[in-house]
């Protein structure tokens, strides 16, 4: 099964001073795991570790039994071969392509039905020939989804996916994130700083400070006290 | 105009294109390098690409010349295998063009490179895609006004390049004389109108061309 094995170790600074990233988790298949904690915590950090983004120090991440990082032998695949799909906080979408373009770039092979089969479920058929710049906030996560998904990722990973959109467009976005976590039929990490956010969507939540794993487990288990404030 | 006029601009044009052209493969590389690779001589390099910006131009053409030169180890290598006498020849004025105009290609693309976000570049690397997928589909498609300027920045110094001219390749009509040589020429002869042909093209060539780096920038920025 697509279980996520990560056990690694890695110096971070952050405006609050060096800490160690310290995780030693399994993510079970099928999971919306839930990355809460307050900013420097690491949950950004952990999200480009796992995609290949940044080398953690030492350590060993496993994923569908292929080794993706073990500093023991050497290996470290690049984000080319982990097959991720990474929703980055600023979106990141081609400012030279269209809406299609993005999720036709996206994808492995082309496929044109599927593309458009992504872009009536993210309801884009308006907007395919826009760019970027004429998109707004809300517009720009809907085709951001889209183009994570369409790469067919074996593992999604939202960075802080809906934090620059007001408390509306929060909440029909949320049912965006659930549609296609339910579409991948595999694991979904999300970063979130929102108690509600998390509540709605986590299947599971791990709390994380100043790079240490506080807490694990469902939403409803977990004291998240006054939201990140209280941190 | 006289055929001597025609062919000294034609020759000045050529030398522009075949730098520019050249120089935009040359270039690219060594952009990418600087903006996004990080190693122990990058200060080195760095500040050997950009010397011509400060070097007096003699000072680089009178290196070439020696360099040229049979009597040392790169011009008797050119001269035993292939054959050529850089020296007072367009291609060796062509070899010292690119080097002294390397830093209006590198700079501009630097400059390019580093001004699209990096997570445009992380974004395609999860996609999967690799490098030189990500520098043609994504890299250089958003940083064209970048890539003009470079190229403009490139022709105009070229066309108006003298010393390093004068120093390697002297003044042979069809071969070396290209412009700014012949202006000089031309005003030690006293033969003012030609001066003056020459210099009004080389003044509306450099005008246009810095016009269209200035239109371009003026754009709104896309990130």
């Amino acid at each position: 099964m697509n279980m996520l094995k990560i056990s690694i170790r890695h110096a971070m600074v952050s405006a609050a001073g060096p800490s160690m990233l310290e995780i030693d988790t399994e993510v079970s298949p099928q999971e919306l795991l839930c990355l809460y904690g307050p900013s420097g915590a690491g949950k950004t950090t952990l999200l480009r570790i796992l995609a290949g983004l940044i080398k953690p120090d030492s350590g060993r991440i496993e994923f569908e039994d292929t080794v993706w990082f073990d500093s023991k032998t050497g290996v470290n695949l690049k984000p080319q071969e982990r097959n991720v799909g990474f929703m980055f906080q600023d979106y990141a979408l081609f400012p030279n392509m269209s809406v299609q373009g993005n999720i036709l770039f996206a994808q492995k092979k082309k496929d044109r039905a599927a593309a458009d089969d992504l872009i009536d479920l993210f309801d884009l058929a308006a907007l395919v020939g826009r760019k970027p710049h004429q998109l707004s906030g809300g517009q720009k996560q809907r085709v951001a989804l889209a183009r994570a998904l369409a790469a067919k990722p074996a593992l999604l990973m939202l960075d802080e996916p809906l934090s620059a959109l007001d408390s509306e467009m929060r909440t029909s976005l949320q049912e965006e994130i659930r549609k296609t976590h339910h579409r991948l039929n595999s694991i979904t990490l999300m970063v979130s700083h929102d108690v509600p956010e998390v509540k709605r969507l986590a299947s599971s939540v791990m709390m994380l400070k100043n790079g240490k794993v506080m807490a694990v487990g469902c939403p409803e288990n977990l004291h998240f006290g006054n939201g990140p404030t209280e941190w | 105009m006289g055929a001597d006029f025609i062919q000294t601009m034609l020759l000045t044009g050529k030398l522009a294109t075949w730098t520019t052209v050249l120089l935009l493969l040359i270039g690219f590389p060594l952009a990418y390098l600087l903006a996004y690779k990080r190693f122990l001589w990058k200060p080195l390099l760095e500040a050997l690409i950009n010397m011509p910006m400060v070097l007096p131009p003699t000072v680089l053409g009178f290196y070439m010349l020696v360099a040229y030169s049979p009597s040392n180890a790169f011009g008797r290598f050119l001269e035993q295998y292939f054959d050529l006498r850089l020296a007072f020849s367009f291609g060796g004025v062509l070899l010292a063009s690119i080097l002294f105009s390397l830093p209006f290609m590198v700079q501009p693309l630097q400059n390019g490179l580093l001004a699209i976000p990096v997570s445009l570049r992380e974004a395609s690397a999860t996609l999967g895609k690799s490098p030189v997928t990500t520098f043609f589909r994504v890299l250089i498609p958003n940083m064209i006004p970048s890539v003009v300027t470079a190229v403009a920045m490139t022709f105009a110094h070229c066309i108006g390049e003298f010393g390093v001219v004068i120093m390697v390749g002297g003044n042979m009509p069809g071969e070396t004389r290209v412009a700014s040589i012949a202006i000089y020429d031309e005003v030690q002869a006293m033969n003012y109108d030609r001066a003056n042909q020459y210099s009004m093209v080389l003044f509306l060539i450099s005008f246009v061309l810095l016009t269209v780096i200035y239109s371009m920038n003026s754009r709104k920025k896309r990130f």
